[in-house]
């Protein structure tokens, strides 16, 4: 049997805010990000404003509709990692099997170090009892024998809570729950779950495999896995880095983008700076994912497949590719993004090609080299293509440095 | 109220950190006589975590925090 925490601090951002601000403790708070820009929306919200239905995600005008008094707070990111590493500080003293999920969530693996799940209750209760003394802030865990479990368990009580999910008891927590409680199961799975009349968890567990395979495809294998408690997934060592599965960034710009025209300038700046990204650890992507965000804030996500690459032109050029043939701007666009996956380390032996132009692909190279270092040496506006003068202010933003804090997925 | 404060400190051997003295903003400074506690905390009062300091300054205990490499204190307004 694996004994697994997952453990979640319960409105971090908002909690992180509320210890230093000892005076809007008592007052429905959000952090907030460009609090005075018209795109500012909240990031996180503490337990009084939750309680006004106040939405992550969410613009500060609707939030403020709902709760005129909710005081809104700048983010402070120094902050936050600080906190992040406090609290990987007291899970280490009970593991080293510690899995970062975000920046606020992690897995603790207790397999071989408590024999039962009373013992690896108590060890959460501890857990639970340091965080709220050490840090000031609050955390629920979900223990259970995977990692899917316990994250459920982790979202069942809060705040401040624990909750034990056990091979014995599971269907009675678990099965009773709505399918998009479940890790991975977005909008659009739900939706098609809810059409085939599964609503629960526990009817997507007892749901024929071979549906859900033919409906789902590989996907399937793992709501199956996932519903059933059957997920094997180890928690991965502390310090275990992997390739990252992905590099993005994506912004909502000054004003909407109307045309073609418009979206590659914004393009072009978002891409350079993930692309700078990537090469700075080294890496090439085999695929570019965009984003695409309307006025009426439906989102649209396309990706393709490229020969692996880090060359800016070549990614560039594929997300430009994919906006053309797949958005007509009838609506404006409000949000833009860019997302390279699918890497593979950049010093790995290439196969040439003598369908492409390799020796201008090698200069296109030295050149992005060439002026990484001039932009970490100057900034990120010293050098930059004409087309970015064609519109000053669209293009006037430098998303490398800024802060951005990117969703995370179970599998990247 | 959460207030910074400038500290003379030492490093032993080991090499632990014992503060040894504080000194107020206003100029005034005090000897610390005995640094009973250790332990990681937060202080809701003044808003903050740290390793916390528990002090006794002239009889009286006072929690002293280490906050990365500022000190601060819950200063009585
Ligand atoms: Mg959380």
């Amino acid at each position: 049997m694996r004994y697994i925490l997952h453990s979640d601090c319960n409105g971090f951002f908002a909690s992180v805010e509320c210890l230093h601000n000892p005076e809007i403790r008592n007052k429905p708070v959000a952090v907030c990000g460009d609090t005075d820009m018209r795109h500012g929306i909240i990031l996180a919200k503490n337990e009084i404003a939750k309680k006004f239905n106040i939405k992550t995600g969410e613009a500060i005008w609707q939030a403020k509709e709902k709760c005129p008094e909710l005081v809104t707070v700048k983010p402070h990111f120094d902050r936050y990692v600080r906190f992040s590493k406090e609290a990987t500080r007291i899970y280490s003293d009970y593991s080293d099997r510690i899995e970062p999920f975000g920046i606020d969530e992690s897995w603790i693996d207790l397999t071989g170090c408590v024999k039962s799940f009373e013992e690896a209750e108590a060890v959460a209760e501890e857990i639970r009892k340091r965080i709220k003394y050490e840090l000031g802030i609050t955390v629920s865990i979900g223990v259970s024998f995977n990692k899917i479990f316990a994250k459920l368990g982790s979202d069942y009580k809060k705040p401040d809570a624990v909750t034990v999910i056990t091979d014995k008891n599971y269907k009675s927590i678990v099965w009773g729950l709505p399918v998009e409680d479940l890790l991975n199961v977005g909008r659009s799975t739900k939706k098609k779950l809810n059409s085939m009349g599964v609503f629960t968890i526990g009817e997507l567990a007892s749901f024929p495999y071979p549906m859900l395979k033919a409906n789902f495809g590989k996907w399937g294998d793992m709501l199956y896995t996932f519903s059933r408690g059957l997920d094997m997934s180890p928690v991965k060592a502390l310090g275990f880095v992997n390739l990252p599965k992905s590099i993005g960034n994506s912004t909502t710009t000054h004003r909407d983008l109307v045309n073609f025209e418009d979206a590659k300038i914004v393009m072009n700046v978002i891409s350079d700076s993930v692309c700078r990204r990537m090469r700075e650890q080294s890496l090439c992507a085999g695929c570019v994912t965009v984003y695409l965000r309307d006025t009426t804030l439906t989102t649209i996500t396309r990706q393709c497949k490229i020969h692996s690459t880090h060359i800016s032109s070549e990614i560039l050029s594929a997300a430009l590719k994919l906006i053309k043939n797949n958005y007509n701007f009838e609506k404006p666009l409000r949000s833009i993004g860019i997302s390279l996956s699918d890497f593979k380390p950049d010093y790995e032996p290439e196969q040439l090609s003598i369908l492409r132009d390799e020796k201008s692909r090698k200069r296109q190279d030295s050149l992005d080299q060439s002026v990484d270092i001039l932009k970490k040496r100057f900034g990120s506006f010293c050098v930059r293509p004409a087309i970015l003068l064609s519109d000053r202010k669209l293009a006037g933003f430098s998303p490398k440095e800024e802060h951005t804090v990117h969703p995370v997925g179970y599998f990247g | 109220m959460k207030q910074y404060i400038s500290v003379t400190a030492k490093f032993d051997e080991d090499g632990n950190l014992l503060p040894l003295k504080i000194h107020w903003n206003d100029g005034r400074s005090f000897e610390i006589d005995r640094v009973t506690d250790i332990r990681y905390a937060a202080s809701l009062k003044a808003g903050g975590m740290g390793l916390r300091y528990t002090c006794r300054i002239m009889g009286v205990k006072r929690y002293l925090f280490l906050e990365d490499n500022r000190w601060f204190v819950d200063a009585k307004t």
